[in-house]
């Protein structure tokens, strides 16, 4: 509801200022002809398109790659994704590549329609010319044209006035590509580019201002949030919620194969990385976690802390532990995840300072409870190991007391669960 | 007019242990791979998801993993002057169905074959001279040699991520192991299961008495582990529920947590499921395999072209595939003539359950099917049989493998049935009861063989197989000697009661009890087409493209659990149909 407050006042804000804007235009067509005296690199563009995890989006449910159709759930309604086939009629084969490259940088698309941004243009604005470039050869030759019409979202009236995204993006886009900090090194400045620029983590792991802007608050950026009906986690320094504990190796573990000593991906990281990041190479994704490395740790405030402690192993073996969300956790959730907390190297995902748990949303948290989840098949790792879902079995305030029992034992610190934050993914899912 | 199917270059018949191990060697080859499996696909989430498969009624009572027998079943008989019934019930053997077939509720027990049982004949003729064989055992050597497979035993272990300890390391004696192990090439992948109360009295009551008891290697996982392929597998957590059920932690090794993750990924493999293969097709020349003919989930005829044919379905559909397409002769139990249906074996057990004082705890809630310790002092040959008059042997061990109430608590010999004398005998024996065991070895005999029965046919109108089987007099001396040494261990355990079944003399197979599902021979491999159906590499002597995998290739039983000699003789068998077959098709060795 806060949301869709947030955007009704934008939509008079824009009101007010949409003349003024649309009077001023759209952005002319950028300047190509330096990017375009290059010979496109077609397999660094196949390569491009994986960074961008573009076919994820741009495919329907068992439909042909690149040719849209997917229902994306946004705050004001429902967008589907478009057919970026070479298509000349319902594709974008009759895009030049100054039309794709304004698309790109500034959310625009030919004949100056602004576009939603769950396109996340915001992230490929940074993209380098080079790499738009040969990402655009790569869909225009290598892609099938499918021919296909784009459906029309689903968001009503006057939320579906398009005129108002024209202050959204002029207020909260800059259309610059990335440029490297001459502070920093060049594998850093590398993992910075992917992670800000082509694989646009901060899409879903960066909180949202009141427009449903990403945040640029200081140290707000990929500091974890609440999207999608999950809780994307913090990858920031913390020690708790955050990355502290993982080395670069456990980051490349976990974008290579879904899994590491410490966690496990779930929710729509499953498809990210069984889709994109597993076929990172090898540099890519070293640069990446040695960005994210350096990330400081994020206000501390209402995050969940984690050390160490034997204690609540302890009252299981004197069979002391007594609570509902205990004798939960003993009977459904112990098996595999111990009753030490600490799952199973790379099998079982550890509970005991898993941020996923401590994570200050525990949306995430629940919907696994609710849901289960199951871990991409990659090349590298292709056991896809699953966790059965327990929404069946267990009521809100089960589930609440279940996941307060996750988030205060083993030495995790964070905040109890209520029936109502259960309910709301409950409902969410269904 | 059957449905004609886009030719392939490999099916594999049944999807089951034996069909995924040559369905991911031939895929990795580059072969474009078909498997057709009858019964329905199966994953662990959430075909085995708990709580919901540690359902006692639904699987132990129910019999919710294995073959229908509504559909198909065999007929029994003891002898063949006898007329044969169907097998109407789950009792004595319990045939899987579905991916994974009996590969997701076996147990886990994986040991691998003595070297001398691989050529018994020659073996005992040397050391106690061909007149210690008696006149009805149609023994045989296998045409092939422990060194020879000891690859494919140390591959197929690598691929379960077997837990155990290993007493041979090429040639090199290692304390706490099977003192009579032949040499390995590794240590097992992962060390032995942390042994619940009932193994730890057995093993101390074999020290007292001189025996040397080992780790019972189990596919159940004691660590996380990733196998070969990159399968991964999470520690057991001894819940208990092994046989009869799917594994819900991913611990024990079945194709599902071992091998058809990474073989799913293979774009030239394809599953077919709900595919009931009729039979194997040939050329006019009758010496080719053209495919095999299958009814779909719709029962419509289909046949499906391929350039080789793999018979990896349970031993009893692979023999009877052979007999209903007529491929090779018959066995005649009259003349001695035919292979196809000779030398049929059974795994005999000795089980019983020992009674403790209430200050022993045992707590028999816990375990894991191959959890336990073993000893060897009575297998194979290692103990002189010269003056006891018998050949064969088995294993010995003491399991915990968890029990529950639907599946049958035991309880002291006289306890009444039900009632309140049973709850009191429960209530005071559930925690301080255990089983020891001893599996033996099967002879095959000239009067036990498979062949199809004349009357009862199957849903498909196809004829059943006929099993004539009964216990020998050899076997159930050797059962008797064995048996006295295991009532020996069970006393020393300090049980002040023992009651269960130990086959003796007199003794008749009965099918209603459950004994193990064991059984094997029916297209014995060797050496010599005139006894055998297949070569040392699984090969039809009659069609060369046609192989077949599975316990039917044993030329007689074992002493040892049948699996991991079963995945040993798949890989191996693919081992060579890659490196071989696929350069230079056609007999890999001159009939």
């Amino acid at each position: 509801m806060k949301r869709l407050i947030g955007v009704v006042i934008l939509l008079g804000a824009a009101a007010v200022g949409a003349i003024a804007v649309t009077a001023r235009g759209v952005p002319p067509l950028p300047s190509v002809e330096q990017v375009s005296a290059r010979i496109a690199d077609l397999e660094h563009g196949r390569y491009v398109a994986t960074l961008g995890d573009c076919a994820s989006c741009h495919t329907a449910p068992g439909g042909p790659a690149f040719a849209g159709g997917r229902a994306l759930a946004t705050p004001i309604g429902t967008v589907y994704s478009t057919n970026i086939t070479p298509d000349r009629d319902t594709g974008i084969g009759g895009y030049d590549f100054a039309e794709f490259l304004r698309l790109m940088r500034h959310g625009v698309a030919p004949g100056g329609r602004w576009i939603y941004p769950a396109m996340p243009f915001t992230a490929y604005a940074k993209m380098s010319d080079d790499d738009l470039f040969d990402l655009f050869a790569y869909l225009q030759r290598e892609v099938d044209p499918v021919r296909r019409l784009n459906q029309p979202p689903a968001i009503a009236w006057p939320l579906s006035w398009r005129a108002p995204l024209a202050l959204w993006t002029k207020s909260f886009h800059h259309a610059q590509p990335f440029e490297d900090d001459p502070a920093q090194d060049a594998e850093w400045n590398r993992g910075a580019y992917l992670v800000q620029g082509p694989a646009h983590c901060g899409t879903c792991h960066t909180p949202r201002n009141w427009a449903m802007a990403e945040s640029e608050e200081p140290g707000q950026f990929l500091s974890g949030t609440a999207f999608n009906g999950g809780s994307p986690i913090n990858l920031r320094g913390n020690q708790g919620d955050g990355l502290a504990r993982w080395s670069e190796q456990d980051v490349v573990d976990l974008l290579r194969t879904g899994r590491n000593a410490h966690s496990a991906v779930s929710g729509d990281m499953v498809e990210v990385v069984a889709a994109s990041t597993q076929y990172f190479s090898d540099d890519d994704l070293r640069a990446i976690a040695r960005y994210v490395k350096s990330l400081s740790p994020a206000d501390e405030a209402g995050r969940g802390q984690f050390a160490a402690s034997q204690a609540s192993l302890d009252r299981i073996m004197q069979g002391k532990e007594q609570s509902s969300g205990g004798r939960i956790f003993m009977d459904s959730c112990a098996a595999c995840h111990r009753l030490g907390g600490g799952g199973a190297a790379l099998a079982f995902p550890g509970l005991a300072g898993n941020a996923s748990v401590l994570s200050k949303d525990p949306s995430s948290l629940i919907a696994v409870i609710l849901a289960g989840t199951s871990l991409p098949s990659t090349a590298k790792a292709p056991s896809p190991l699953a966790m059965p879902g327990f929404a069946w079995r267990y009521d809100d305030e089960e589930v609440a007391a279940l996941a307060t029992y996750l988030r205060s034992s083993w030495g995790n610190q964070a905040s109890a669960v209520t029936a109502s934050q259960v309910a709301k993914v409950r409902r969410h899912r269904q | 007019m059957p449905i004609r199917n886009k030719p392939v270059d490999a099916v594999i018949v049944g999807f089951g242990w034996t069909g995924a191990i040559m369905a991911i060697e031939l895929a990795e080859a580059g072969l474009e791979v078909l498997a057709l499996e009858r019964g329905d696909d199966a994953h662990t989430v959430p075909d085995w998801a708990y709580p919901k498969v540690v359902d006692e009624i639904a699987q132990s009572a129910r019999n919710g993993l294995l073959q229908n027998l509504a559909k198909t079943t065999v007929t029994l008989r003891h002898s063949k002057d006898e007329v044969a019934v169907p097998y109407r019930q789950m009792g004595s053997f319990k045939p899987g169905q579905g991916v994974g077939g009996a590969g997701i509720h076996w147990s886990g027990v994986h040991s691998r074959v003595m070297p001398e049982e691989l050529r018994l004949k020659s073996h005992v003729t040397e050391r106690y001279g061909r007149k210690f064989i008696p006149a009805e055992m149609q023994l045989q050597d296998w045409g092939i040699d422990y060194d020879e497979l000891e690859p494919h035993f140390d591959r197929f272990e690598q691929v379960c991520g077997t837990s155990g300890k290993a007493g041979n390391i090429k040639g090199v004696k290692h304390e706490g192991g099977n003192p009579f192990e032949a040499p390995r090439s590794n240590e097992y992948p992962l060390p032995p299961l942390t042994d619940p109360p009932t193994s730890r009295l057995f093993a101390k009551a074999c020290v007292d008495l001189g025996y040397k008891p080992y780790p019972l290697p189990a596919s159940n996982a004691s660590r996380p582990y990733t196998n070969p392929y990159g399968c991964q597998l999470g520690p057991c957590n001894f819940c208990g529920f092994c046989s009869d059920y799917g594994c819900i932690n991913y611990s024990k090794a079945s194709p599902q947590t071992t091998i058809l993750p990474a073989l799913y990924r293979k774009p030239n493999f394809t599953l077919r499921t709900n595919a009931h293969v009729l039979r194997v097709n040939r050329d006019a020349s009758g010496k080719q395999a053209t495919g095999v003919t299958y009814i779909d989930a719709e029962g419509r005829e289909v046949e499906q072209p391929a350039g080789i044919v793999v018979l990896a379905a349970f031993h009893l559909h692979n023999v009877r595939l052979m007999l209903s397409s007529k491929i090779g002769t018959p066995y005649d139990p009259v003349s001695g003539e035919g292979t196809v249906g000779r030398n049929f074996c059974y795994q005999l057990i000795n089980s019983v359950n020992l009674f403790f004082d209430p200050d022993v705890m045992v707590n028999q809630f816990m375990g894991a099917g191959g959890v336990g310790q073993a000893i060897e002092e009575f297998n194979a040959d290692n103990f002189d049989h010269g003056p006891l008059g018998f050949i064969g042997g088995g294993v010995i061990w003491g399991r915990q493998t968890g029990n529950g109430p639907v599946r049958g608590i035991p309880v002291p010999a006289g306890t009444p049935l039900w009632g309140s004398g049973w709850k009191k005998a429960v209530k005071e024996n559930y925690l301080h009861s255990g089983r020891i065991e001893s599996q033996l070895s099967n002879m095959a005999y000239r009067g036990c063989y498979l062949d199809l029965d004349p009357t009862y046919k199957d849903a498909y109108g196809e004829p059943l197989l006929r099993m004539t089987l009964n216990w020998q007099e050899n076997d159930l001396l050797m059962s008797e000697y064995v048996g006295a040494k295991l009532m020996e261990i069970g006393h020393a355990m300090g049980a002040k009661s023992i009651s269960g079944r130990l086959l003796k003399r007199g003794s008749s197979w009965d099918s209603r009890a459950y004994q193990s599902t064991h059984i094997n021979g029916g297209t014995a491999m060797g050496s010599d087409p005139k006894t055998s159906v297949v070569n040392k590499y699984l090969q039809s002597w009659d069609v060369p493209n046609l192989f077949i995998l599975g316990a039917n290739v044993f030329a007689h039983g074992i002493g040892y659990n049948p699996t991991g000699l079963v995945g040993g003789l798949a890989y191996w068998a693919a081992a060579n149909l890659r490196s071989r077959y696929l350069r230079n098709p056609g007999p890999m060795v001159p009939a």
